[in-house]
């Protein structure tokens, strides 16, 4: 493990700080996390719940096909879906980040505020817009440009769709606390010297901002990948998530068990992604 | 002190998993006996249920309160899955009463989670028809009081479909004026109902053979269906997004309700028969009060009153002989007799067997 | 200046529409006179007057708010602490790994996990463990997002400010927070919205006396999307927007004293 770097007396002033909330997400957070993975290993219960003996069964039952199959197609959705969000919640971000404080502020509330309504309210709203005798097929009919309803609703699009909707959010927020700390004098000099638009953001605001990029990646991939209710309700059941197979096997077949090995195989994948954020993190602030 | 601080977490991840342990294994291995203690005043005691949203008629806990003196306070599940996880979860979840499907009730008895009734306390289980008292998965009713009855078929349009639907086949292998245009249920048992049925197997089937087959004939019907919907299916059909669904017979009134040409019919190839029940946790510190609402619902008015306003099928003789014959002509389904629903195939628990069925329709519905 | 602005303003302008796209359907709904969210029937305001008498929609209403305030509360005071210690002792990618993670394990995992313990030290569910769960992830959220601008702040003003003799505290409210502002306040709003709409969390650590909100909303999924339940949501809509106002005005107010 790396140690710490900084003087004796930061250092420990440090831990003073960090103690108290670090206790409780072990208490909280770790430990409960920890004991349902270990659950991995052990046999499922008659009825649900968890016995001995202690095996590595569902690791190798884990590989099987069907269940690879679902887990590579949940990564391509949630790349999808965090990938639209990126390009459409970076260039957004961008702009706030360049307004007066005021307006700043508008936006960023304006962002935020449909998510105070609920979000299977929200959910649903798409199931109106989007189905075959919703609205939107509705009006493209009554103004001819299609004859057919466009099938937009039960397809994995309309999970993407979905899911972007919902994260969006989570990718703005970090990019835009991110790039509002990058000096726009930076950006503003870069200008002035003749670099163009594009030059200045890849050089100087994507770089700097970089923490915050990935972060909001990481906010929208990985729930994508755990989400259950999306795939459901705009998925009409035909797409299989991970974590529809770890809802299925902790509720559905009462299996917890092998529910645990996929909620390992989630952290797994999101232990690597944080690192790699981290690591970045550390070298984008070393060089700024 | 980085490998100390490891150790001493690894050390109380161990002690909590061993807790974990034994507190999951620690339940005895079939349902425990209830004994009503008759001296207690149950007005002093409170129920807690916890029921699907919509199941109950609104105003029940101010009847219950009324008739037996109770509080009780309703909670709702969406689904089956749902309340057995958190039923499963921990020792003591706060519930009282659950309201469960038969085939639940058996996992929840053998898994010493529910006590079998003090009969005396509960008369009115003498109501009930007596074909419910030897269903399967709770023969002689020791442990679950049936709450609603019926059976699974398909519901349709019979406006938007220009033949009448009689097979399991109609909607498994659609002809193409309806592709795209139907929805099977999402839960595994009854996702591979229409499946067995047509190919004559037991819905109950554990048989490797015959499940692969039934998925054959699935997976070659995914491609036809608009989408797998438990819930808001019979919404799809009033708007003519679906025009046929694999549906339980209640649901399809809600749907008849709004639009008096949605149809329910039962394929010929038969179908299932499933039973919510009603059933009181060990863990429950009211169980007298418990019996005593249970013995309520049993009641032939009140039983009638719950029909007429969710519009299922109660397995109450007395309650059923009290309802207003004009139910059954708008909604056929309330007329099936008990003999006719006799017939379908009782659902049952398949215990450590059930994983088939998850990794069926894990197969399936990723395919 | 006015053409680098172009692409982003664009691509902005879109993403306001498509995030309201949905919520005009739902506020234009909530005025449907059928209840079936697919089909319009007519204009009705008669929804808006039906929902006040819907108990449950009404208690939890409150209930997710209390819980939601408290949340907010404990994770932004949590969470920065943790920030602050981790940035003064310049954490490794373990300390920061672990704070961050309760954000992103699954909730179901998170949930069932919560329940188990819980049962463990016999702690019985109520609202108290719903706000411990959720300040859990919350607390993991606003770790991420201030500990993503705490390591941009120049430390030498923070060290001249107790090297001139201020007090530690002196020190962190009139330094440190109002530096850390925006993410403090990214933060709150996060935690916030987060515990507003959680279901699957709540729903496994909750006594069975006392749902949230999306608990009884995601209970009612049966019958699909009701009016009530759009109606509810323009009213949360407009209770934000209004509560927005409120804030702002009170901030001018605050600012002028």
């Amino acid at each position: 493990m790396v140690k710490s770097g900084g003087s004796k007396t930061s250092r420990h002033l440090g831990w003073a700080w960090a103690s108290p909330g670090l206790i409780f997400l072990t208490l909280f957070a770790a430990i409960p996390v920890l004991s349902m993975l270990f659950m991995s290993v052990l046999t499922a219960g008659r009825f649900g719940g968890v016995t001995t003996p202690i095996n590595f069964d569902n690791f190798s039952r884990a590989t099987d096909p069907i269940f690879v199959q679902v887990m590579i197609n949940s990564l391509l959705i949630a790349s999808a879906t965090a990938i639209l969000s990126l390009l459409i919640g970076f260039p957004t971000a961008l702009f706030i980040s360049r307004l007066s404080r005021k307006w700043q502020v508008i936006l960023i509330v304006a962002i935020i505020l449909p998510y105070w309504t609920n979000f299977l309210v929200r959910t649903y709203a798409w199931l109106v817009l989007l189905n075959n005798e919703g609205i939107i097929n509705k009006f493209l009919r009554n103004i001819g440009l299609i004859d057919k309803p466009i099938e937009m609703l039960y397809t994995p699009a309309a999970v993407i769709v979905g899911m972007t909707y919902l994260y969006l959010p989570l990718m703005i927020l970090p990019i835009y606390a991110a790039l509002e700390k990058v000096d726009k004098n930076l950006t503003e000099a870069a200008f002035d010297l003749g670099s163009s638009a594009w030059k200045s953001l890849r050089t100087i605001s994507i770089p700097l901002a970089m923490p915050g990029i990935l972060i909001g990646f990481i906010f929208v991939f990985v729930p994508s990948l755990g989400n259950f209710v999306v795939p459901e309700l705009l998925g009409g059941g035909k797409t299989v998530m991970i974590g529809n197979l770890v809802r299925d096997q902790f509720l559905k077949a009462r299996d917890w068990p092998f529910g645990a090995t996929f909620a390992l195989v989630l952290t797994l994948i999101l232990i690597v992604l944080i690192s790699i954020q981290s690591y970045v993190s550390k070298r984008v602030a070393v060089n700024a | 002190m980085a490998t100390v601080r490891k150790f001493k977490f690894s050390a109380t991840v161990v002690a909590a998993a061993a807790l974990l342990l034994s507190a999951c294994g620690g339940s005895s291995d079939s349902a425990s006996s209830a004994s009503v203690d008759t001296n207690v005043d149950i007005t002093t005691q409170k129920l807690v249920i916890s029921n699907w949203a919509g199941y109950y008629p609104e105003d029940l806990a101010a009847k219950v309160k009324e008739a037996i003196g109770v509080d009780i306070t309703i909670t709702n599940h969406a689904n089956n899955e749902e309340i057995m996880g958190k039923l499963t979860a921990s020792d003591d979840s706060g519930i009282d009463i659950a309201f469960v499907s038969g085939q639940y009730a058996q996992a929840l008895a053998s898994g010493g989670k529910i006590v079998n009734f003090d009969k005396a306390a509960i008369p009115n289980l003498a109501n009930l028809y007596p074909e419910v008292a030897d269903l399967a998965y709770d023969k002689g009713n020791s442990y679950s009081a049936p709450y609603a009855w019926g059976t699974t078929g398909i519901c349709y349009r019979s406006d938007l479909v220009d033949f009448t639907p009689d097979s399991w086949n109609d909607l498994l292998n659609p002809k193409d004026s309806i592709k795209g245009k139907t929805t099977m249920l999402a839960t595994e048992r009854w996702l591979a109902l229409p499946a067995m049925k047509l190919l004559g197997y037991s819905m109950n089937t554990t048989n490797a053979d015959e499940i692969a087959k039934a998925k054959e004939q699935l997976v070659k019907t995914k491609p036809t269906l608009l989408a797998y919907d438990d819930t808001a299916y019979y919404t799809k059909l009033v708007s003519g997004e679906a025009v046929l669904s694999e549906s339980w017979d209640g649901w399809c009134n809600y749907g008849t309700a709004e639009n008096p040409d949605i149809k329910f019919v039962i394929p010929k190839e038969g179908s299932d028969l499933w039973a919510d029940t009603m059933v009181i946790l060990s863990s429950s510190k009211n169980k007298e009060a418990a019996h005593a609402f249970i013995n309520y619902i049993l009641q032939a008015d009140v039983h009638a009153w719950v029909a007429n306003n969710i519009l299922y099928k109660v397995p109450n003789k007395a309650a059923t002989e009290t309802l207003d014959p004009a139910l059954s002509t708008s909604y056929p389904n309330m007329g099936l007799t008990p003999a006719e629903l006799l017939k379908g195939e009782v659902v049952l628990d398949l215990g450590t067997d059930s994983k088939l069925y998850t990794d069926l329709a894990t197969e399936v519905t990723s395919s | 200046m006015h053409k680098r602005f172009n692409l982003s303003a664009v691509v902005a302008v879109f993403v306001i529409i498509f995030l309201y796209l949905p919520i005009t359907a739902v506020v234009g709904l909530s005025f449907n006179e059928s209840s079936n969210s697919l089909i319009w029937k007519g204009f009705s305001l008669d929804w808006y007057k039906t929902i006040w008498l819907n108990e449950p929609i009404m208690s939890s209403f409150q209930r997710t708010i209390f819980v939601a305030i408290v949340t907010t509360v404990l994770s932004l005071v949590i969470g920065t602490t943790i920030s602050i210690g981790l940035n003064k002792m310049k954490a490794g990618g373990f300390l920061r790994t672990f704070s961050t993670a309760p954000a992103i394990v699954p909730d179901l995992v998170l949930a069932i996990g919560l329940l188990t313990t819980f049962s463990i030290i016999s702690m019985s569910l109520s609202l108290t463990t719903v706000i411990i769960s959720h300040t859990v992830f919350c607390t993991a959220f606003v770790v991420a997002v201030v500990l993503a601008r705490i390591g941009l702040i120049d430390p030498s003003i923070e060290e001249a400010s107790t090297d001139l003799g201020a007090s530690a505290v002196k020190t962190l409210f009139k330094i440190t927070i109002p530096q850390l502002m925006p993410s403090l306040i990214a933060g709150a709003v996060l935690a916030f919205t987060l515990s507003m709409d959680e279901f699957v969390i709540a729903f496994f650590t909750n006594g069975p006396e006392t749902p949230t909100l999306p608990m009884v909303i995601y209970s009612m999924i049966r019958f699909g999307v009701t009016p009530e339940i759009n109606v509810l949501g323009t009213l949360l809509l407009a209770i934000s927007f209004v509560g927005v106002i409120l804030a702002q005005r009170i901030g001018k107010v605050a600012d002028s004293i």
